[in-house]
């Protein structure tokens, strides 16, 4: 039997819908129509379709203040975790000669992520509070009298906990752009007199901006999501977009945190899709 | 979101030792007799689900259940708010639910467990009256928020209203609680805290915590607010609109001031801040004061008891209620559950922790004279003092912060809840953490 053009093609997406259909769009869909539904405060719902818990979401002052909190985690990750994540990756594959150390080297970079998250954090306390080991050897060394309190339970903290947590996303995308840079190139433009800063500028970058745009989706996308590393790390001081509405969900107030949590994820979607259109992922990953 | 309680510190050895004492003690006293055993063959395929928060439902307790009655008991540990959420969207996955006062009506009213009925309930009369009438020695014990009481009772078997008054049907039998105050450090607070204006003190400037549970931090806040004279409430357990707006208010003034080092979610935390030197005043739960303690570093309990109509401790209560699918042998076993949870060990266990038992008189039988004058009658320990898994934890002639059980509990003031105005509450909260 020969199947027809049309038939084949379905059949090549099937894996991916048998993930996407009951994964990601069935929870959309029943989110989607929890947040046009009203409750009686008492964890009951009743289907009397009405966009209020949205106008709520937009019209609250609070809305836009998590919204710049959790943005501007996320924008402070980013950044940092893209500045580590792609020096790092370009030491292994530029710097080190030998395939095998490097990916030796590799794996290292992984050995902290094989513990789990909370822990990652939680060890950073001791580290980093009024009595912990930083504030002691400073005081120690004299550099400081009083310990510095915005070390730990500030948004200080919580970036260096998010940044701990999430280089390892940006570091394994670029470290796989930059592997498949023919090394010949950087050779020839060496040859015909380019300077290190030009081969930064005109190669690697622009030949790395796939591996930067992917580890730039996981990260955003995390810390989007996320709202624990905050409660924690910044002492309960600062709050998030998701720990709100998880709030809410603890008094049963289900269409507001679905309305909240429609809101995010078309937010989060923008934010992809922005990344996309500056990096044409697609493109690069197929040259 | 949590309360976690101290298993962490808690090592294997440790506890191997005190189930062995345990046992040791359960097999002298004889109080445990065990079971018929033709109902034995008959229930050992029985798996009971007992889920909760981790201070209230403990594996210990469920393990010790098992042996000793027959059937398989499984803990499994939830925050408050996922709890309440599985027992109402998924209702048949949970046997026993744990159930604070305003959980029971919430679920009650979403008819997710079914009334227990009192007289299959074997110590339902020695139960405290606290429990059952809202008093204790003809004193009336507070209405402020949800108290065990209100919300003990149900007009039937399948009613999915509380009852007011007496009943013959329960939303759940109450197994622990306690009446929650603030910590402090001594070494670091120049005086003896009884009033929680303390909390709100500019003297503890970036040096005092708060817990982060809005439904019961606004109530702190709010014992704070009226101790402090800068606010009047009707009722601190069901604020108006324009009570919660003064306290967050004044909560975000603080907050700018630089007044709370952090805010803390789970029992670990408070412990952590505690023992850390970030915190030295805090609101803060009994077991959690003891756990700073055992690291040998100065803490106490305030006793804020009740004066001049302010200050009292917040109260809390957990308790067991059936879920609704339950029938047949497993709701059998499951009463014996719950009769076993009033026999004494669990009462005795709980105690321990600086927690209570709504019986006393059955965890009477399984204490040392020596842990039932510290914990319940709040005299000088006569004998050094271990936790439920035989840590030692005070030494000979300390006594227990707060005074006796009677002294405690008969100055709450209000009990945790689920205010009316509690998502209106919750936006104000979030208010004050990104301020």
């Amino acid at each position: 039997m020969k199947l027809n053009k049309t038939a084949v093609g379905w059949l090549n997406v099937t894996p991916l819908l048998a993930i996407m259909v009951p994964f990601f769009i069935m929870p959309i869909i029943v989110v989607a129509i929890a947040s046009i539904m009203q409750t009686d405060g008492f964890g009951g719902m009743f289907m009397d379709p009405t966009l209020e818990n949205y106008t709520y979401v937009f019209q609250s002052a609070l809305t836009y203040r998590l919204y710049f909190e959790t943005i501007k985690f996320a924008a402070l990750t980013l950044i940092f975790s893209a500045f580590i994540g792609f020096w790092v990756a370009y030491f292994l594959v530029f710097h080190v000669r030998s395939k095998l150390l490097a990916m030796g080297l590799f794996l290292i970079c992984t050995v902290p992520f094989w513990t789990s998250n909370i822990i990652r954090m939680i060890s950073w306390i001791p580290l980093l509070g009024k009595e912990g080991l930083i504030n002691q050897a400073l005081m120690a060394m004299g550099f400081i009298d009083a310990p510095l309190e915005f070390l730990l339970y500030s948004d200080f903290a919580v970036v260096v906990a998010y940044v701990h947590q999430l280089t390892i996303f940006m570091i394994v995308p670029i470290f796989n752009s930059m592997a498949r840079i023919d090394k010949r190139v950087v050779e020839a433009a060496l040859d015909a007199g380019a300077s290190k800063f030009d081969i930064m500028r005109y190669i690697i970058l622009p030949m790395s901006k796939s591996g930067i745009a992917l580890g730039a989706i996981f990260v955003v996308s995390i810390v989007m999501g996320d709202f624990f590393v905050v409660k924690v790390m910044s002492g309960g001081g600062t709050a998030s977009v998701v720990g709100a509405f998880y709030e809410d969900i603890g008094v049963l107030q289900y269409p507001s945190a679905a309305a909240s949590a429609i809101v995010l994820t078309i937010l989060v979607m923008l934010m992809v899709a922005l990344i996309l259109r500056v990096v044409d992922i697609r493109k690069e990953i197929t040259q | 979101m949590t309360k976690s309680t101290k298993k962490s510190n808690i090592s294997r050895r440790g506890f191997l030792k005190a189930g062995a004492a345990a046992a040791g003690a359960a097999a002298g006293s004889g109080a445990i007799t065990g079971f018929p055993t033709i109902w034995a063959q008959e229930i050992k395929d029985i798996e009971l689900r007992h889920v909760g928060v981790s201070y209230s439902v403990v594996k210990a307790i469920g393990d010790q259940a098992a042996k000793d009655l027959g059937f398989k008991v499984t803990m499994q540990n939830l925050d408050t708010s996922a709890a309440i959420n599985r027992f109402i969207t998924q209702p048949n996955t949970v046997d026993i639910c744990d159930l604070e006062g305003w959980q029971a009506k919430l679920a009650a009213k979403r008819g997710v467990i079914q009334g227990i009925e009192a007289k299959r309930i074997k110590e339902f009369d020695n139960f405290l009256p606290i429990f059952t009438k809202g008093e204790l020695d003809g004193a009336k014990i507070a209405n402020e928020g949800i108290s065990p009481y209100a919300a003990l009772y149900l007009d039937g078997k399948d009613s999915t209203e509380l009852h007011d008054g007496v009943s013959e049907w329960l939303t759940n039998v109450p197994q622990v609680y306690n009446a929650d105050s603030i910590g402090y450090r001594p070494d670091l607070v120049d005086h003896p805290v009884t009033e929680w204006k303390d909390l709100i003190d500019p003297k503890y400037k970036g040096k005092a915590a708060i817990l982060d549970v809005p439904a019961i931090g606004i109530m702190d806040a709010a014992l704070c607010m009226e101790s402090a004279g800068l606010i009047q409430y009707g009722d601190k357990g069901n604020m108006t609109k324009e009570e919660i707006d003064k306290t967050i208010d004044k909560l975000i003034e603080l907050k700018r001031d630089g007044h709370f080092r952090a805010t803390w979610t789970t029992f670990d935390q408070s412990v952590q801040l505690m023992a850390a030197g970030e915190g030295v005043i805090q609101s803060m739960w009994s077991p959690a004061v003891a756990a700073v303690r055992t690291k040998e570093i100065p803490c106490i309990y305030a006793p804020v008891n009740k004066k001049d109509g302010k200050e009292g401790y917040r109260g809390w209560c957990n308790g067991m209620g059936l879920m609704k699918h339950l029938e047949g042998k497993k709701l059998d076993a499951a009463y014996e559950y719950m009769n076993w949870y009033l026999s004494g060990w669990q009462g005795a266990f709980v105690s321990r922790y600086g927690y209570y038992s709504p019986v006393p008189s059955t965890a009477k039988t399984q204490m040392t004279d020596t842990e039932w004058a510290y914990w319940y009658e709040g005299k000088p320990a006569p004998e050094a003092i271990t936790d439920p898994y035989g840590v030692p934890m005070e030494p000979a002639g300390t006594k227990r912060d707060g005074g006796s059980f009677v002294e405690r509990v008969t100055n709450i003031s209000c009990w945790n809840t689920l205010m009316d105005e509690a998502a209106y509450m919750n936006k104000r909260w979030n208010d004050f953490k990104v301020a």
